[in-house]
């Protein structure tokens, strides 16, 4: 066991892990934050998306270890300030993009990356973005209306399948 | 996965002593690593993680040829843009957040039949270098999942010559997003290379006739007929002849794209 500390969604957060513990494992178990997703544990669905130092990465495929000292968001920190969903959550629940919301924790933080560097994406840009990003329900379609809602643009061009 | 100790050194020196100990493993992106171990088909006694290393990261311009860190991740590699043809290849492994962590040495290391970067290694000749010693891409790979690295060696830099003219097709397997067949073509003062993954048992390995070929004359139409499909993968994917055939249609798409 070693101990190992990181700012996660702007707060300090320590904890004792293994060598092999996933940062997964240690968000969800340790620090309870239960809103990282863990869907196939085989880095193929991206339900466990998080950033690690403002970057994309898969939760399940990393170890807690290799985070320490690392600022990690998650899915708990991404409303705002008073608690009221922030743009990318609120279009996904005005365009639909969810049904069981099992995937969308991830799809929402890969959301939040990509937006991050292109802030106007075109679908294509989007699909591209999320191929790392499974969802069973939806079909995708009102995921890519909402991101491109998220982002300002004008959705009424996407077909409404 | 079985339990390991952990250590992160942050520099080349220090993670060489610390792969000394028995059974330690260095780790790179751990994104073949980490899924590796959760099957219990490895169990080291301790990770290395060369993440923490400064002069393993990054990727530089030599003038004649570019040097890329051998823990540099694909995003990185993907964003520098020096050698077009790889950035390309680079920024279309896997996705995104695979993209982040994933680095270059793991990927050479492992040398996965079906990955892309032993394919621009092979195809732009380049120079693999360890903490012990430099390594020609035509002697580093020696079939699927063997190389030329020693226990406990690890692939610092990479240095690829610019090409005059370069381009990776990639047929992908839509569920695993890896290579079912990846041709990387490469037009150099020497002449031009042809490098193949995806497609062979031995893993990456260069196509001869097709090299000789468009040495001669760089145009599609100069692309031989399909090789042999003897020694050609298959299985659910693809029949060997299927991925025999993809050779030669993705090696025409490659020259192509260089004109
Ligand atoms: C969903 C998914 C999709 C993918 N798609 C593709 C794809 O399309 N194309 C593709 O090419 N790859 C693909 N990959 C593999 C990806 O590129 C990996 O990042 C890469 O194969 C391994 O790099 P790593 O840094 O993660 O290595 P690790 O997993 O950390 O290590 C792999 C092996 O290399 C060794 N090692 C690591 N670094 C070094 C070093 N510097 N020197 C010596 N040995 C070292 C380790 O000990 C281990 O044996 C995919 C992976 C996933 C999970
Ligand atoms: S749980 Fe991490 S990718 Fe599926
Ligand atoms: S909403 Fe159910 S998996 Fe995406």
């Amino acid at each position: 066991m070693s101990q190992v500390t990181m700012t996660v969604n702007g707060k300090t957060a320590s904890g004792d892990v293994e060598g092999r513990t996933l940062l997964s494992h240690f968000l969800r178990e340790t620090l309870n934050l239960t809103g990282t997703h863990v869907g196939c544990d085989t880095s193929q669905c991206g339900a466990c998306v998080v950033h690690v130092n403002g970057e994309a990465v898969k939760a399940c495929t990393m170890l807690a270890a290799e985070a320490d000292g690392a600022s990690v968001d998650t899915i708990e920190g991404q409303a705002n300030a008073d608690g009221s969903l922030n743009v990318i959550q609120q279009a996904f629940q005005d365009h639909h993009g969810l049904q069981c919301g099992f995937c969308t924790p991830g799809m929402v933080m890969s959301t939040a990356a990509l937006l991050k560097d292109n802030p106007k994406p075109s679908e294509a840009e989007i699909r591209d973005y999320l191929e790392g990003n499974i969802c069973r329900c939806t079909g995708y379609h009102n995921i890519v209306k909402a991101i491109l809602a998220a982002s300002g643009q004008d959705v009424s061009a996407v077909a409404a399948e | 996965m079985y339990d390991f100790d952990f250590e992160k050194p942050s520099s080349i020196a220090d993670a060489v002593a610390a792969l000394a100990t028995e059974d330690a493993q260095a780790l790179g992106g751990g994104q073949t690593l980490i899924p590796t171990l959760k099957q219990r088909l490895a169990s080291p006694s301790k990770l290395v993680s060369l993440t923490g290393i400064a002069e393993m990261q990054g990727v530089c311009d030599d003038g004649d040829a570019i040097s890329v860190g051998g823990a540099t991740v694909h995003a990185d590699v993907a964003a520098s843009g020096l050698i077009p043809a790889l950035s390309d290849l680079a920024g279309n492994i896997g996705d995104p957040a695979v993209r982040n962590r994933g680095t270059i040495g793991g990927s050479l290391a492992n040398n996965d039949p079906s990955a892309c970067y032993p394919s621009a290694a092979l195809g732009l000749g380049a120079t693999i270098t360890t903490n012990a010693r430099s390594i020609a891409a035509d002697d580093y790979f020696q079939g699927m999942f063997e190389t030329a690295l020693d226990e406990g060696e690890i692939i610092t830099s990479v240095s690829f010559p610019k090409p005059q003219a370069a381009n990776y097709q990639k047929f992908e397997q839509p569920a695993s997003r890896f290579a079912l067949v990846g041709v990387f073509v490469a037009k150099t003062a020497a002449g031009v290379r042809v490098a193949v993954t995806g497609a062979a048992e031995e893993g990456v390995h260069r196509w001869g006739a097709a090299e000789a070929a468009l040495t001669a004359n760089f145009s599609a139409d100069a692309v031989p007929a399909a090789p042999s499909a003897d020694g050609m993968i298959s299985d659910l994917h693809g029949s060997s002849e299927y991925r025999a055939h993809l050779v030669a249609v993705l090696t025409r798409r490659a020259v192509a794209a260089c004109a």
